[in-house]
């Protein structure tokens, strides 16, 4: 094959695999990348550009390739879009397609954006599509999202399976280069509990590609292999390779994706696709390497031009060979030995341009006496090519004539950035450094240390030297014992540390890409700095430059080189962007792992609930629990259902399924003094036996909770509180003990899942209940409203509450949480002959509204005081402190205008208003109207025979019997203000 | 994710713990002797530190006892963590965190 050599590489030849790319079948060989399989079938144009589509190929052969994103699978279920080719491992079957274009990657209608290019530069989106603003939705943003994008989001739901661990570690490693691996055999043979990840699915980095360097003695592939089998051989050191160490968190918590069987193509055995470790590590080691940087020319973006070192990489790794004729534009050594491995692989050098005015040493020696043409101060110019690069001009700098040479490949290099991401996410001070024209670590934060490239360290020797020592450092922060230094010999041809940053495209009118992946060019950063933009932070924002996938990973510096240039600054004055996770894109089935369907969120569940399902119950959710909302019957609505409920409960019996109320018990010696001091009530008089309705403010005055709290024995009490308040408040009231009144004798307990509660209430509750009452005397003498006695029901303990939350006679009968079901079918099947109903949460709600019994989170907002709501009189006036007492007392809690609770009838009886509806005293005032209130509570009022609402009402009192108005959408609606009892306003039927 | 030491359970993630605001605001022993502003300071005036920030934490899925830990807000660098009542001071250096909020 004219792309693939015939040996050499890692790949293997006698597993032919096939896959199909864009519909068109391919072949290649195990071991190989998807983008090595297309260059070795000469495929180099795999995607169409962001904002130009233009056409693009290969850049690199890494994590952090801009161009070369693939959708990849051939089932909806598993299709994932955005994937780097470089980084997709062939299987056998593997199908993939192109992004971006249409109809066809060659022949792209989108590329017309590419003519218009002179109306698309930076910031065009805000300034041309400013008005109106109501285009945006219906015709800006549509058009946007179909000319410019990446891939597409796959229409099934993922059918892939996603797991999450934790881990704990003494030296955490990051990167299998040279550097990592001399750290990982520092780390392993000191006996330290060793994680070493890397994201690619063989360990070695460089070396992978490596091949003239002797280390301690043995070529750079054979010292590989021995060190993976030791560091396999060591039950301390875990190895991760195709593990990405994405993202840093405080205190050496690192997040790594670890892809489990993508490369394996159809699923085999019970495994995930991914894994995501959470490990937390005393030590960590990055040794993450270094980006070659682009360098930035006219055209330089056409198929065919990629890094001097992913040349390398495809051609020693995987024998893949990317063109016949290459030009090498570079700005350092490294390319020069990039040049002389395809030259030995029979690729034509065409040329070397270089930008250096005198290029010289040992790699520029090797190159001319090779035969190649090195050519001092030399540019790229433009290049030509329609879908893959045919030509490049070169000229020498300054000169006013330029030579055309045909390639069909060019390689360029600007030097290598050190790749400082995780280390910035650690919040590690970076600093700049001149002569490598890069950002490198300066100052830890954390417990950790760089070794290697990525703290600018590029000779293989001086590397691996670094990297022993960094993880014999790490073993010693852990608290381990290091083994001794070992020196580690290398033998190998090293490089200075050349490089450029910025822009090399001269006085050119063609454009030349700094951020490939969002199409970003010099002209835009340049327009950029001139409309004023001088942070690189503002600079990348406008521009996009570096918010790509990539994070500009290949463009970062260079931008900054353009920015410094265009402002006169030096580099460190324009400033760095901020480095955020995750490192690579990662896949939200990781993140969501076992966190779907069932398993999302907790499901709170009572003992009565598979009774109220078996009966019908439409269910909703309060907090994480599961209510019944009502019970319809055949051919019911929810308005018939909830109407027929009321009836019930007003004329005979209901039965509710209460057990979700908060429970705390409170006990102690000094409980009476607590609850004195948390709730507004006073509670020292009250006796044993007897029930109060308890009120609990914040310190800033406003309610917060409410509930019934029966007092047990003087040392006890059974505190309720709202269904979504329950841990709120027992996290308050904790808060109080532990932290301001440590003296008190008091214990609270949480009891919300001991006691099942089974509300009781209508006329008929009594007469169902006696029968099934032992050793409590039921009768309105002995028994009276809001009374509690403890005894047995059905042979059940209980404690058994005489409330009422509907205004109906009431009980509350409080049963181990275990007997809930018992006890609820004991009195269901004792209430059948007075018709016993069941009912849910809305005809609850509709009762105490008919009662003007408020609901706090509905007729509260955490605006609201006692008095507010009407309920001053359960504010303890003698009491000399409570939990909000001094709140009350500022002058804006007792003025005449606060929103105060009122009820409110419509005009027309047959109107139900909307909760949350504002409420005017003129209508006819001109939009906007000058609110004074809202709804909080409507309802239709079976027993009324009319629909009845609930309002907080500026000064609402002092408008009883005024009208006030309701603008809704379709029309005003009158309303009278009334005192918010609706139903029994005497209170006579709960004494029944 | 912050590993925060508990006074009472040892060093234990983030997760397990609810974050209780600044520390050492004593409740006031008789409100209703404050003036309005005085309370109002109480009540409701901050801290807003760039650097060493003395905060409440509850370990409310472990022991849910609160105690009081001093963490740089720039670094996230626990200094120490104390009991409530307890001087942050006379917390031995042994028990204190290291950087990484894990006990030496
Ligand atoms: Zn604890």
């Amino acid at each position: 094959m004219k792309y693939r050599l015939s040996s050499g590489g890692q790949v293997d030849r006698s597993k032919p695999l096939r896959f199909s790319f864009d519909g068109k079948g391919y072949s290649g060989f195990a071991g190989d990348t998807l983008a090595s399989a297309l260059i070795a079938n000469g495929v180099h144009l795999v995607g169409r550009s962001f904002k130009y589509h233009r056409p693009r190929g290969f850049m690199s052969a890494g994590s952090d390739e801009p161009n070369a994103l693939v959708g990849v699978g051939d089932d909806e279920a598993r299709y994932t879009p955005n994937l780097r080719a470089t980084q997709v491992e062939l299987f056998d079957g593997l199908v993939a397609e192109s992004q971006n274009r249409w109809p066809s990657l060659s022949l792209d209608f989108g590329g017309a954006n590419d003519a218009l290019s002179r109306f698309l530069t930076a910031g065009f989106y805000y300034k041309t599509f400013m008005w109106p603003a109501a285009a945006w939705k219906r015709l800006y943003e549509p058009m946007i999202r179909r000319a410019a994008g990446l891939g597409r989001a796959p229409t099934a739901a993922d059918a892939d399976r996603y797991t999450q661990l934790y881990s704990h570690c003494d030296v955490l490693i990051v990167g299998a280069g040279p550097a990592g691996l001399a750290a990982a055999l520092a780390a392993g043979r000191s006996g330290a509990k060793t994680i070493v990840c890397d994201e690619q699915d063989r360990m070695g980095g460089t070396l992978l590609s490596e091949r003239e360097a002797i280390i301690d003695g043995l070529p750079a592939a054979d010292w590989l292999a021995r060190t993976l089998q030791e560091l396999g051989s060591l039950s301390n050191v875990t190895l991760l390779p195709r593990t990405t160490a994405f993202g840093w968190y405080p205190h050496n918590f690192l997040g790594l994706s670890e892809r489990v069987t993508d490369h394996l193509g159809r699923k085999e055995g019970n495994l995930p696709r991914e894994r995501m470790w959470q490990v937390r590590a005393k030590e960590v080691v990055l040794a993450t390497g270094a980006i070659e940087r682009p360098l930035v020319f006219p055209d330089n973006d056409r198929p065919g031009i990629m890094m001097a070192e992913a040349a390398r990489t495809y051609l020693n790794r995987y024998g893949a060979v990317p063109g016949s004729r290459a030009v090498v534009f570079t700005a350092c050594d490294s390319a020069y030995r990039a040049a002389l491995e395809l030259k030995g692989a029979g690729v034509h050098i065409a040329a070397i341009a270089d930008v250096r005015p005198a290029p010289e040493g040992p790699w520029v020696e090797r190159a001319r006496a090779a035969g190649i043409d090195v050519r001092p101060s030399t540019l790229v110019t433009a290049t030509h090519g329609r879908l893959h690069i045919s030509h490049a001009d070169l000229a020498s700098e300054g000169a006013s004539s330029s030579e055309t040479v045909p390639c069909d490949l060019l390689l360029m290099s600007g030097g290598f950035t050190p790749s400082v991401h995780l280390f910035s996410q650690s919040r590690g001070k970076l600093g700049y450094d001149e002569a490598l024209k890069s950002y490198i670590p300066q100052k830890s934060v954390e417990n950790e240390r760089s070794v290697g490239g990525c703290r600018g360290l590029f000779d293989l020797g001086a590397s691996i030297a670094d990297g022993f020592g960094g993880g014999l450092g790490a073993v010693r922060g852990a608290g381990g014992t290091p083994v001794t230094e070992q020196k580690i010999p290398v033998f190998v041809q090293s490089f200075g540390q050349d490089g450029f940053i910025g822009a090399l495209n001269g006085k050119s009118r063609r454009r030349a890409w700094v951020d490939f992946q969002n199409d970003v060019t010099v002209k835009d950063i340049e327009l950029a700095t001139r409309e004023g933009f001088r942070s690189i932070e503002h600079v990348k924002r406008y521009t996009t430059t570096g918010m790509a996938t990539d994070q500009g990973k290949t463009s970062n510096m260079n931008a900054l080189g353009i920015v410094s240039h265009a402002l006169d600054l030096p580099v460190p004055k324009v400033g760095l962007t901020t480095f955020r996770p995750p490192y690579t894109p990662v896949t939200f089935g990781s993140f969501a792992g076992q966190s779907r369907g069932k398993l999302f969120d907790p499901v709170r569940q009572t003992s009565i609930h598979d009774w109220a399902a078996e009966h019908g119950a439409v269910f909703e959710d309060v907090s994480l629990w599961k209510r019944a909302h009502y019970f319809p019957r055949q051919g019911e609505d929810m308005h018939a259902a909830v109407r027929r409920e009321c009836a019930a409960v007003r004329n005979s019996v209901g039965i509710f399924d209460a057990t979700t109320l908060g429970k705390i018990e409170v006990v102690g010696k000094d409980a009476a003094e607590f609850m004195n001091r948390m709730y507004t009530n006073a509670w020292t008089k009250l006796e044993p036996g007897r029930l109060r309705y308890g009120l609990m403010l914040r310190e800033d005055g406003f309610i917060t909770d409410d509930g019934v709290v029966g007092r047990m024995a003087t040392d006890r009490f059974h505190v309720t509180t709202t269904t979504g308040g329950a841990a709120r408040v027992l996290a308050l009231m904790e808060d109080y003990l532990q932290t301001e009144w440590s003296d008190l004798d008091v214990w609270l307990t949480s009891t919300t899942e001991q006691w099942a509660v089974i509300a009781l209430q209508g006329p008929n509750a009594r007469k169902v209940l006696e029968p099934l009452v032992e050793g409590i005397d039921l009768s309105r003498e002995a028994m009276p409203h809001m009374s509690v006695r403890e005894g047995r029901i059905c042979g059940v303990p209980t404690r058994l509450f005489r409330v009422s939350f509907t205004g109906e006679l009431g009980f509350e009968i409080n049963v181990p949480m275990g007997y809930g079901r018992g006890v609820w079918e004991a009195i269901y099947a004792a209430g059948k002959p007075f018709d016993i109903t069941p009912y849910g949460t809305e005809t609850m709600h509709v009762l105490r509204a008919e009662k003007g019994y408020i609901i706090v989170g509905q007729e509260t907002d955490g605006t609201v005081t006692p008095d507010d709501v009407g309920l001053a009189w359960a504010v303890g006036k003698t009491k000399k402190d409570f939990v909000g007492k001094r709140s009350l007392a500022r002058p804006a809690m007792t003025r005449d205008d606060r929103k105060q609770l009122v009820g409110l009838l419509t005009v027309d009886p047959k109107v139900v208003l909307e909760e949350g509806a504002q409420i005017v005293v003129d209508p006819r005032e001109p939009v906007p109207m000058t609110m004074i209130g809202h709804v909080t509570s409507s309802y239709w009022s079976a027993a009324l025979g009319r629909s009845v609402a609930l309002a907080l009402v500026r000064g609402g009192r002092a408008r009883i019997g005024k009208r006030l108005h309701v603008p809704m959408a379709a029309g005003n609606i009158e309303v009278e203000v009334v005192t918010p009892v609706f139903y029994d306003t005497e209170g006579k039927r709960l004494d029944g | 994710m912050l590993l925060i030491k508990c006074p009472f359970c040892g060093p234990r993630p983030e997760i397990e713990f609810a974050y209780g605001g600044q520390a050492h605001i004593e409740r006031p022993k008789d409100p209703m002797s404050l003036d309005d502003e005085a309370w109002a300071e109480y009540l409701y005036i901050r801290n807003n530190t760039r650097g060493v920030h003395s905060e409440r934490w509850r370990h409310i899925n472990g022991c849910a006892r609160f105690f009081n830990v001093r963490r740089d807000t720039i670094s996230d660098e626990i200094l120490v963590t104390y009991k409530v009542g307890e001087a942050p001071d006379a917390v031995p250096e042994k028990d204190r965190p290291t950087k990484g909020g894990a006990v030496r």
